[in-house]
C-alpha cells in the first residue's frame, strides 16, 4: 500500500500528480517589511508526508504558518502568492480563516495542551472552540487518542489535568487534540525537539500511521527524522542577508542520497547548520 | 555487597561546622546584647538611639566576622545583609506602630453593641454601651459592593481590550487607565458632585459614593488584570485558534480560565484599594446616623465618614468608637487581601 503511493506520487524525482492536496504557489513573506521568506513552491499529495529541512532562520516555521492562515496572526505579517487546498486558495477573499484551520490541524514546537482542562476536555476542546456537536463524544476522545498512541497510558486517568503528563505525553495530546476535528491536513512545527527519543519514536509511529488518512508537513531539524518518517523532502535555506527559499525539493531518498545542489549535500551530510 | 552496605544519604552542603556556627551565633545574637549593654551603661536614650548604637556595632562587628571569621567573604556582602536587616526592623516598627495602636485602642473600646446597633440616637459624647456602628458597616458593604459591580467589569473588559483584541484605541485605553490611576481621590468625589448631584441626576446617596469610588477603583482593576492576562502563555492562544476558534472562544474558553485565580486577585486589589477612602464619599455617600440599605435615595453612612466625624467630635467616648471603627475597617481591608493572598498561593501550588 505505502509502495504504491511512493511510486504513483514519485518518479524520477518528479511529483506527477496533477492535483495536489495542499499546493503553495510563489509564497512570499515579509515581517514588517523585511522579506523573510522568497517565492515558495511547493506541492503536497494526498495522504504524503512532507519533511521541510533546513538551519535555523530560514523560514520553514514561518511557511508552515502561511498554510493554515497562522501567519497572519503575527503583527506585522505580510504574504504574497497562493495556497491551494483542495484546488481552492484560502486566502481568497471569500474564505473564513477559522473554516481552513478546521480543515488543516496544527501541531506546535512546545507542547501547549490547555492547562485549565482534563486530558479529555483537552480532546474535545477542539469541538468547543469550533462550536460543534458530537453525539458520541467517549468514542471520539478514546479514538483520537487511540490514533495519537497515548491511549494505553491515559486511559485510566482522562480526568486528570492535561499538565500532569511528561512532555512526550502532552504533545501525543496535542495531536490527539488536532484529529478530534478530523483534519485533512497535519501540520507540525518541531513537534519532536522538545521531546526524550523515546516519545519521538512514538511520535515518528503515530505520523506513519496517520499519513495512511492524512496529508502531513513537518518541520524538523532532525534529518534521520526526515529520512524516517517522510516521502518527500524540501531544504530551506536563507543565505546571510537574503530571503528563505527552497533550494531543493523532491523524493526523500533521492535528496539524501543524491542531492542536485552542492548545498544540500552539504547541509544533508552535516557540513553546515 | 559491602558498598552499599557503608553507602549512606548525606547533604555535604548543609554540613555542621560547630566552629562557624558559635562564630555566627556570636555576632548576630552577641552584638544585639551588646548594643543593649552599651545603651544600658551610657547615656544614649531612646529607641532610636538603641537602633542606631545596634546598627553601628553590627556593622562593625559583621565586618570582622567577614574577614577574619571561619569562611571569609566580602566585607560589602556582610554590610548590605546587615543594612537589610535594619530596613526591615524599620519597615516592622512603621507598620506596628500603625497597627498596634488601632488594635489596642479598637479593641478596648469593644461593646457589643457597637456591632449590632446603628447611631441614630447617640448623642455626642455619649457612653461607649449605646449605639454603634452598624449603619457604617452595612454602608461601606453596600457601597463598596456596587462600586464592584460597576468597575470590575469594566476594568476587566478594558484589560481584554489592551491584551486580546489590542484593537486601534489600544494605546488611548492605556493612556486613559493610567491618567485615572493617578486622580486624587477627593476630585473623584468632586467630579460625581458636580457633574451628577448638583445637576439634579443622582442625590446623596450610595450609588453616588459607589460611582465616585468606581473612578478610583477602574484603574486598579484594569492595571492589575492587564498584568494577569499578559502572563497567558501565548502558546495557549495559538493552539485555540489553530482549532478554528474565534477570538470570542478563545478568550472564553482558554485565556480567562488560565487567569481566573489571577483575575479575582485584581478584582479584590481594586475593592481593598478603595474601601478605606473618605475624601470621594464625603461629598457623594455624606454619611448617615441610620441604617440605610436603599443605595439609590439619601445618604448613606460608610466607616471611613464615620471614623472622621467622630474624630471632629473630639470627646473620649467618640474617639473611642472612632478607634473601634478603624479596626473593623482594617480587618475587613485585611481579609479582603488575605483572600486574595491565598488564592494566589492556590494556584501558584497548581
Amino acid at each position: 500500500m505505502e509502495a504504491s503511493i511512493d511510486t504513483a506520487t514519485v518518479q524520477d524525482g518528479q511529483l506527477l500528480t496533477d492535483v495536489a492536496h495542499l499546493e503553495a504557489r510563489n509564497i512570499n513573506v515579509w515581517f514588517s517589511g523585511k522579506h523573510v521568506l522568497s517565492d515558495v513552491n511547493l506541492r503536497f499529495p494526498k495522504n504524503s508526508v512532507t519533511a521541510l529541512i533546513g538551519p535555523s532562520g530560514c523560514g520553514k516555521s514561518t511557511f508552515i504558518r502561511t498554510l493554515d492562515r497562522m501567519h497572519e496572526l503575527i503583527p506585522g505579517a505580510q504574504l504574497s502568492g497562493e495556497v491551494l487546498f483542495n484546488g481552492k486558495n484560502i486566502y481568497g477573499p471569500a474564505v473564513d480563516p477559522i473554516e481552513v484551520r478546521l480543515g488543516i490541524g496544527m501541531v506546535f514546537q512546545k507542547p501547549n495542551p490547555f492547562p485549565t482542562m482534563t486530558i479529555r476536555q483537552n480532546v474535545l476542546s477542539g469541538l468547543k472552540l469550533s462550536g460543534r456537536r458530537v453525539r458520541d463524544e467517549d468514542s471520539l476522545v478514546e479514538s483520537c487518542i487511540t490514533r495519537a498512541s497515548l491511549w494505553p497510558e491515559v486511559k485510566d486517568r482522562l480526568d486528570s489535568s492535561a499538565g500532569s503528563l511528561s512532555g512526550g505525553q502532552q504533545q501525543r495530546l496535542c495531536i490527539a487534540r488536532s484529529l478530534a476535528l478530523d483534519p485533512e491536513v497535519l501540520l507540525m512545527d518541531e513537534p519532536c525537539s522538545a521531546l526524550d527519543p523515546g516519545s519521538t519514536r512514538r511520535i515518528e509511529a503515530t505520523i506513519r500511521e496517520l499519513s495512511e488518512s492524512m496529508t502531513i508537513v513537518i518541520v524538523t531539524h532532525n534529518m534521520q527524522q526526515a529520512q524516517r518518517v517522510s516521502d518527500q523532502t524540501a531544504f530551506f535555506l536563507s543565505e546571510e542577508g537574503e530571503p528563505g527559499c527552497v533550494v531543493e525539493f523532491g523524493p526523500t531518498d533521492s535528496l539524501f542520497s543524491a542531492p542536485n545542489d552542492p548545498r544540500t549535500e552539504d547541509y544533508v551530510n552535516g557540513r553546515f547548520g | 555487597m559491602t558498598i552499599t552496605s557503608t553507602l549512606k544519604s548525606r547533604k555535604p552542603w548543609d554540613a555542621k561546622d560547630k566552629k562557624y556556627q558559635l562564630q555566627q551565633l556570636l555576632v548576630h545574637v552577641g552584638t544585639p546584647i551588646l548594643a543593649v549593654l552599651v545603651v544600658a551603661k551610657t547615656g544614649i536614650r531612646g529607641g532610636s538611639g538603641l537602633f542606631f548604637t545596634w546598627l553601628g556595632l553590627h556593622l562593625v562587628t559583621g565586618a570582622l566576622l567577614a574577614k577574619f571569621g571561619r569562611r571569609k567573604y566580602s566585607i560589602a556582602n556582610s554590610t548590605i545583609e546587615i543594612l537589610l536587616a535594619a530596613s526591615l526592623i524599620v519597615f516592622i516598627t512603621a507598620a506596628m506602630s500603625v497597627l498596634a495602636p488601632v488594635f489596642t485602642k479598637g479593641t478596648a473600646a469593644f461593646s457589643s453593641n457597637l456591632l449590632f446597633q446603628d447611631a441614630s440616637t447617640t448623642e455626642p459624647g455619649a457612653e461607649l454601651i449605646t449605639g454603634g456602628i452598624l449603619h457604617a458597616i452595612i454602608g461601606t458593604t453596600i457601597i463598596v459592593l456596587l462600586a464592584s459591580v460597576i468597575s470590575i467589569p469594566i476594568g476587566i473588559l478594558a484589560a481584554l481590550y489592551v491584551t486580546e483584541v489590542r484593537g486601534r484605541l489600544t494605546p488611548y485605553v492605556r493612556f486613559f487607565v493610567q491618567a485615572m490611576s493617578g486622580v486624587p481621590s477627593i476630585v473623584a468625589g468632586l467630579f460625581v458632585y458636580a457633574a451628577l448631584i448638583v445637576s439634579g441626576v443622582l442625590n446623596f446617596s450610595g450609588l453616588s459614593g459607589a460611582i465616585a469610588l468606581s473612578i478610583l477603583m477602574l484603574p486598579t482593576v484594569a492595571r492589575t488584570a492587564e498584568e494577569v492576562l499578559l502572563l497567558v502563555p501565548d502558546d495557549l492562544r495559538s493552539a485555540a485558534l489553530a482549532l478554528g476558534a474565534t477570538q470570542r472562544k478563545v478568550i472564553r474558553m482558554v485565556v480567562l480560565p488560565s487567569a481566573g485565580a489571577g483575575l479575582v486577585t485584581s478584582s479584590i486589589l481594586g475593592i481593598a484599594r478603595v474601601t478605606g477612602e473618605t475624601a470621594p464619599l464625603l461629598l457623594t455617600a455624606f454619611g448617615s446616623t441610620q441604617i440605610n440599605t436603599n443605595p439609590f435615595t439619601d445618604p448613606m453612612a460608610a466607616l471611613p465618614i464615620y471614623i472622621f466625624t467622630q474624630m471632629l467630635l473630639g470627646t473620649d467616648n467618640d474617639v473611642a468608637r472612632a478607634w473601634f471603627a478603624c479596626m473593623v475597617l482594617m480587618m475587613m481591608v485585611g481579609l479582603l487581601f488575605g483572600t486574595a493572598r491565598l488564592l494566589v498561593n492556590r494556584r501558584n501550588l497548581k
